[in-house]
């Protein structure tokens, strides 16, 4: 197991030379482009396009017991913009992927509502439909890196996010459709996979943003962010929005689920846990240069990286090259939305010694995001989820970039 | 940067006052979201009854929504040795599952690394039912009857030292128990 932990973040980069990387078709490379005809149209892909085969960019598994109730990350450090392909969305399943018919399958409302009711697809297509620009973000993001510097490269450590367009009804007007009655103050999510996976939503939350989101990117979601049907929480923990939705119950307490008392809750130094930490707060990571990379020589770098917060906007971001001794605003890259990834960079001219490279969120309500060590002293080293502190690259003099902590 | 184009109010027959937090995206974008306008009825999809959502199982802490049934200790043994063992250890001290009992006391950083179980960490005896009837056993989930589910509660809760040997679990007794750290959890200001 130590040996695949190691392996996180350089799977894929050394695939093989023969073998097309997934997602692309090996294709003979003609020594001049310009002096042969090219692929004919829809003659070897089946009508769906594929990347290039020099991409080789994939999601990697952590090596949990199991491969059903499992994470993969998002390759950070390959990252261009702000969207991230749906196919290297990254994942967290605890039952595996549900294959699931969507002629068959049905949405429930029930539970303190006036008229229980059951929707198709096609039904809940036929409501208006919403389209947001969101992050999703798993909550253990970062879980390996509480106490020292673990995972090497940026997608082992923070590649538990990923930023999509959602299209899908929102959630307030399927409980329109039932009527809510008086009491109600929560709502049990339940998913059709073989974990039943299941979370408690309070209405508020419910009735304010939340999706039935069907579309991804331009087509249907994909099954492991749960076809046909996935909840979406916006700027909530990422287990929340939950996948292969089939029932919504309307009750009037939580349901106090495996999921949120005995899995994502926050244990703290003093014993007790903190529950229902629902919000992702401000986060930011320099994704190039990043962890495992190598500056081959000094000269002129551009700083890039990503930064998001559950509560809305990002504000501004700032990048330190000196361990957080001086910072400077880096340049954002619109459209700055909220509750969405953004894209930040920073011009720098590398002088060859050693350096330390930080970045720092600052969300639209002023909230600053915190070092580790600011953190741990508050909540210690036993609370698992909800790492949101700044993240350090070590810049050797060789040129390699290292995962290091530095306050 | 974002504007919110609709902030209409709704009030519902349950009291709550919510706004759209669909703020549009974009400037000069039009795209809001329908329901913040009015709660209407499109009409879409279909009434169900009570015995078409018999077949969901999803227990409150209070106990209420926990199906008939019952399971003493002595038969959720035989059923733990032949569905559960394989993954959880013959002394439910996990292998590729989680380990179930043990680890009261250690939940504060001051005794070291938490373990964290059934015994130890769970709130609500109602979540074991839910959990084990809806997810496990992990190869074969939702396979149960509801009084094996039951014996299989019955079982973990007596091996935790929660319940008497002698305990039968069904829909009055289980929500009844009071677990260990019952009081451990308190609400995120986040």
């Amino acid at each position: 197991m130590l040996g695949a932990m190691a392996a996180i973040g350089t799977a894929g980069v050394s695939g093989m030379a023969s073998a097309a990387t997934p997602g692309a078709r090996e294709r003979n490379v003609p020594p001049d482009a310009t002096k042969v005809q090219g692929v004919g149209v829809a003659t070897d892909d089946g009508g769906y396009g594929l990347r290039s085969q020099f991409e080789t960019e994939v999601r990697t598994r952590y090596p949990t017991k199991t491969t059903e109730s499992s994470w993969s990350f998002t390759p950070l450090q390959d990252s261009i913009g702000m969207i991230t392909p749906s196919g290297l969305h990254y994942e967290r399943h605890h039952g595996g992927i549900a294959t699931i018919d969507p002629s068959k399958h049905m949405l429930y409302v029930h539970g303190m509502v006036k008229q229980a009711k059951k929707f198709s697809m096609a039904d809940l297509k036929r409501f208006p439909a919403l389209s947001r620009m969101m992050f999703l973000e798993c909550s253990g993001n970062g879980l390996t890196e509480w106490a020292k510097p673990t995972l090497k490269t940026v997608q082992g450590t923070h590649g538990l996010t990923s930023t999509s367009e959602w299209v899908g009804v929102p959630l307030s007007t399927i409980l329109n459709e039932a009527g809510l009655k008086p009491g109600a103050k929560w709502l049990l999510a339940e998913g059709g996979d073989a974990a039943v996976m299941t979370r408690s939503i309070p209405i508020e939350k419910a009735m304010k943003d939340c999706l039935l989101a069907y579309g991804q990117n331009g087509e249907a979601i994909r099954p492991e962010q749960g076809y046909p049907l996935r909840l979406f929480v916006p700027g909530y923990e990422g287990n929340m929005s939950i996948k292969w939705l089939r029932r919504i119950e309307v009750s009037d307490m939580p349901f106090m689920t495996r999921e949120e008392t005995s899995k994502y809750t926050d244990l703290m130094p003093d014993g007790t846990a903190l529950q229902f930490s629902f919000l992702m707060e401000a986060k930011s990571v320099i994704t190039y240069p990043s962890g495992e990379m190598l500056l081959q020589k000094p000269g002129f770098y551009e700083i890039s990286g990503l930064a998001w917060s559950g509560r809305g906007a990002v504000k501004r971001v700032e990048v330190s090259v000196d361990g957080g001794k001086s910072w400077r605003d880096a340049t954002l890259h619109g459209p700055v939305l909220p509750i969405c990834h953004t894209r930040f960079t920073l011009p720098w001219e590398w002088d060859g010694k050693e350096a330390i490279l930080q970045s720092r969120c600052t969300d639209e309500t002023g909230y600053v995001q915190p070092t580790i060590k600011a953190l741990v002293d508050e909540r210690g080293l036993s609370s698992v989820y909800h790492l949101n502190g700044i993240q350090s690259w070590k810049v050797a003099a060789s040129g390699e970039v290292s995962n290091v902590h530095h306050y | 940067m974002s504007i919110t184009t609709k902030q209409t109010l709704i009030a519902f027959a349950v009291g709550l006052a919510c706004t759209s937090g669909f703020a549009a995206q974009a400037e000069g974008s039009t795209a809001t979201s329908a329901s913040a306008e009015s709660p209407h009825h499109y009409g879409f999809g279909t009434n169900v009854g009570p015995e078409e959502l018999k077949q969901f199982v999803s227990p409150l802490p209070d106990g209420r929504g926990l199906p008939k049934g019952s399971g003493t200790v002595m038969q959720g043994e035989k059923l733990y040795t032949q569905q559960c063992l394989a993954c959880h250890g013959a002394n439910l001290e996990g292998g590729i599952g989680d380990r179930l009992i043990g680890g009261r006391g250690t939940l504060a950083a001051k005794s070291g690394p938490p373990v964290k179980t059934v015994e130890s960490y769970w709130p609500y005896s109602t979540t074991l039912f839910d959990y084990v009837k809806r997810a496990m056993p992990f190869t074969s989930p939702n396979s149960l009857s509801n009084d094996e589910v039951y014996a299989l509660t019955a079982y973990i809760l007596y091996k935790a030292n929660i319940v008497p040997q002698d305990a039968n679990m069904n829909q009055d007794t289980l929500a009844k128990v009071k677990m260990p750290n019952r009081d451990g959890f308190k609400p995120a200001d986040r």
